[in-house]
């Protein structure tokens, strides 16, 4: 489980990281929201990695799962939600005051999307 | 008593959810003087606090929800906190005395933002609990997101997408930091990771090494040190002039957690893992302002020339941090307050210099005589004087202070060469700035005859003033420099004895209680 969850944080985090670095809008919010689901997932991960343990404590079970990470990631996927709606918008507005999807806001006749 | 803590946080909150409350119901005028009402009062309850803080000589804590201090969130005001507090306050309240006068039209949440910036900003300067740091700095960013966007245009539109996508970069790894710093050492409170920080078994060191620089690079981010400097420039010429005024302490933010964090987790009683920032911070910070002068230089518009000045001020103020000694540390705080409102005025300043130069704005051409030049000259000659840190202002005496305390460390060759250079060229840039605004002026007016297309509009004394006060605040701070700097070299003995803050936060041990 552990490898398998280790995986997926990582092959989230490049297809962020490459998605980010493109020269348009929609790929890098797409990027940055890539990133953010893996960066939930870390925190999540945070409280190690248990099956069948109750959320806080219960009267007959030997552990608990940590309940911090959970109240950390719930804050996070707020955040992460909010700053990628206002960066949707933001990008829209862009496209619409720059009149192109280019991040610098310069078309490049070069490229073909 | 204790509740005077969370006071400078709840209070801008407030007032900016009535603001946007009473948006219908309340005419602009009476809207802004509510606001500059609350900035007031926010001054008042900062120096209230400000006041218990150096009266009670301790670091007053307040545990939210009453919940004991390693699981619950706690606030903690020492004399650092207080003091940026009173930065911040001060500034805000000039910088919306600025905005009053016009610059809040147009838009409908200015003044919500605004507060909402300062409660967010007054929550970081507070907080003793990493991941509430990540959180406040959300808040103030998204506040700041708003309103370097304030009134649109495609410049602002562009600097402000770069802005937020660089700043969700930054939360994402700020996030991946905390969640490795939780996992290695299991608590986020910023005390009780001193403490877990000391204690790190071998096996994790790397793992925690890691993280503490992550989190120096999210900081770096945040006070736009060398490599990450390059949003700075253009997000605060493109937007208006209070808000770049006020975002003169958004890259003290981050050189504010670079200080906390570096003194307090890694600090040199961090066992293992002591003066984890040193090697990279003051080599970067020096590079810094090498680049950030050569950027002043550079500038063909004033405001971008001030931002690359916030660049080189950044840079210097990371130097005296860098150089890790008490007297370093204390002038350095005493040279952020003055750099703080000199950048703020300057902006101020140049906002009104492009007001008067009709269609030119601010860029570095020869253009019409601006109205009321002898006054805005002279404004803009005392600004940078004090900018350039060139005797008797309060910038000549920060930077004599760090230099004073760098003579005896290791570093002190590289200080001097770039300090002086940097200086120089700040100003011999600031010098052909002001020649070509107010001396080459008259000659081309005549020449050219009409270069202006839209007409240029003269300035009030409402929005001079603002200037002044900032400028005068400066002024206090040459009057006053024998207290400030006791106390800012009290403040930095505070912060080289992490003991102090770490006892007040987590109690003496005695009720040691973890298994």
């Amino acid at each position: 489980m552990e490898v398998l969850i280790t995986l997926i944080i990582g092959v989230l985090t490049a297809c962020g990281v490459y998605l980010a670095l493109r020269a348009r809008t929609f790929p890098v919010v797409l990027g940055l929201t890539l990133l953010s689901y893996a960066v939930n997932l870390f925190l999540f991960v945070t409280g190690r990695l248990t099956v069948g343990l109750p959320a806080v404590i219960a009267e007959n079970s030997a552990g608990y799962a940590d309940p911090l990470p959970q109240a950390l990631v719930l804050t996070a996927i707020v955040i992460s939600f909010a700053m990628t709606a206002f960066i949707i918008m933001l990008a829209l507005k862009a496209r619409a005051e720059l009149g192109n999807d280019h991040v610098d806001g310069r078309p490049d006749p070069g490229a073909h999307s | 008593m204790s509740h005077l803590v969370i006071a400078p946080i709840l209070w801008p909150l407030l007032a900016g959810t009535l603001l946007l409350l009473v948006r219908r119901a309340v005419p602009l005028t009476l809207r802004r003087r509510l606001s500059l009402a609350a900035l007031l009062i926010e001054i008042l309850l900062v120096a209230l606090l400000a006041g218990a803080v150096v009266m009670s000589g301790e670091i007053l804590t307040y545990e939210l929800g009453n919940w004991p201090a390693p699981y619950g969130i706690v606030l903690v005001a020492d004399q650092l906190s207080v003091w940026m507090l009173l930065i911040t306050s001060l500034l805000a309240f000039f910088a919306m005395l600025y905005a009053v006068r016009g610059t809040d039209a147009g838009s409908r949440h200015f003044h919500p933002l605004f507060q909402l910036q300062l409660s967010g900003l007054s929550g970081a300067f507070l907080t003793g609990d990493l991941f509430n740091l990540f959180v406040f700095f959300e808040i103030l960013l998204l506040a700041s997101y708003g309103l370097l966007l304030h009134r649109g245009g495609p410049d602002r539109v562009r600097a402000g997408l770069h802005f937020v996508a660089l700043n969700l970069a930054g939360s994402t790894l700020f996030l991946f930091a905390v969640g490795t710093l939780y996992a290695t050492l299991g608590t986020l409170n910023m005390a009780d990771l001193a403490l877990k920080a000391a204690a790190t078994p071998p096996e994790n060191l790397g793992v925690v090494r890691a993280a503490g620089l992550l989190l120096f690079a999210v900081f770096a981010l945040k006070s736009a040190l060398i490599p990450l400097y390059l949003w700075l420039p253009a997000a605060y010429s493109a937007t208006s002039a209070p808000v770049a005024a006020l975002f003169a302490i958004m890259t003290k933010v981050g050189a504010y957690s670079i200080l906390r964090v570096d003194t307090l987790i890694f600090g040199s009683a961090g066992g293992p893992l002591a003066d984890l920032f040193s090697p990279w911070l003051l080599p970067l910070a020096l590079t810094t302002m090498v680049v950030g002068a050569l950027g002043v230089v550079a500038a063909h518009e004033l405001r971008r020339q001030v931002a690359y000045l916030v660049v080189v001020s950044v840079g210097f103020l990371l130097t005296a941090i860098g150089l890790g000694t008490q007297a370093s540390i204390g002038a350095g705080l005493y040279y952020l307050a003055h750099s703080t409102f000199a950048a703020a005025a300057f902006f101020l300043l140049a906002d009104l210099i492009a007001m008067g130069r009709g269609a030119l704005q601010d860029r570095l051409d020869p253009g019409p005589i601006i109205p009321n030049a002898a006054l805005i000259g002279g404004l803009f000659f005392i600004t940078a004087i004090l900018i350039s840190g060139l005797p008797p202002l309060s910038g000549f005496i920060g930077k004599f202070m760090v230099l004073r305390a760098a003579v005896a460390t290791p570093a002190a060759p590289w200080v001097f060469g770039i300090l002086i250079t940097t200086g120089l060229l700040g100003i011999v840039a600031l010098a052909r700035s002001g020649s070509l605004l107010f001396y080459r002026a008259e000659t081309l007016v005549i020449e050219r005859g009409s270069v202006t297309t839209r007409a240029p509009v003269g300035p009030n004394w409402g929005r001079i003033l603002p200037i002044i006060g900032l400028l005068t605040l400066c002024l206090l701070l040459v009057i006053a420099a024998g207290p400030v700097t006791d106390f800012t070299q009290t403040t930095a003995a505070q912060l080289l004895q992490p003991q102090l803050y770490i006892d007040a936060v987590l109690g003496v041990p005695e009720g040691d209680f973890t298994p």
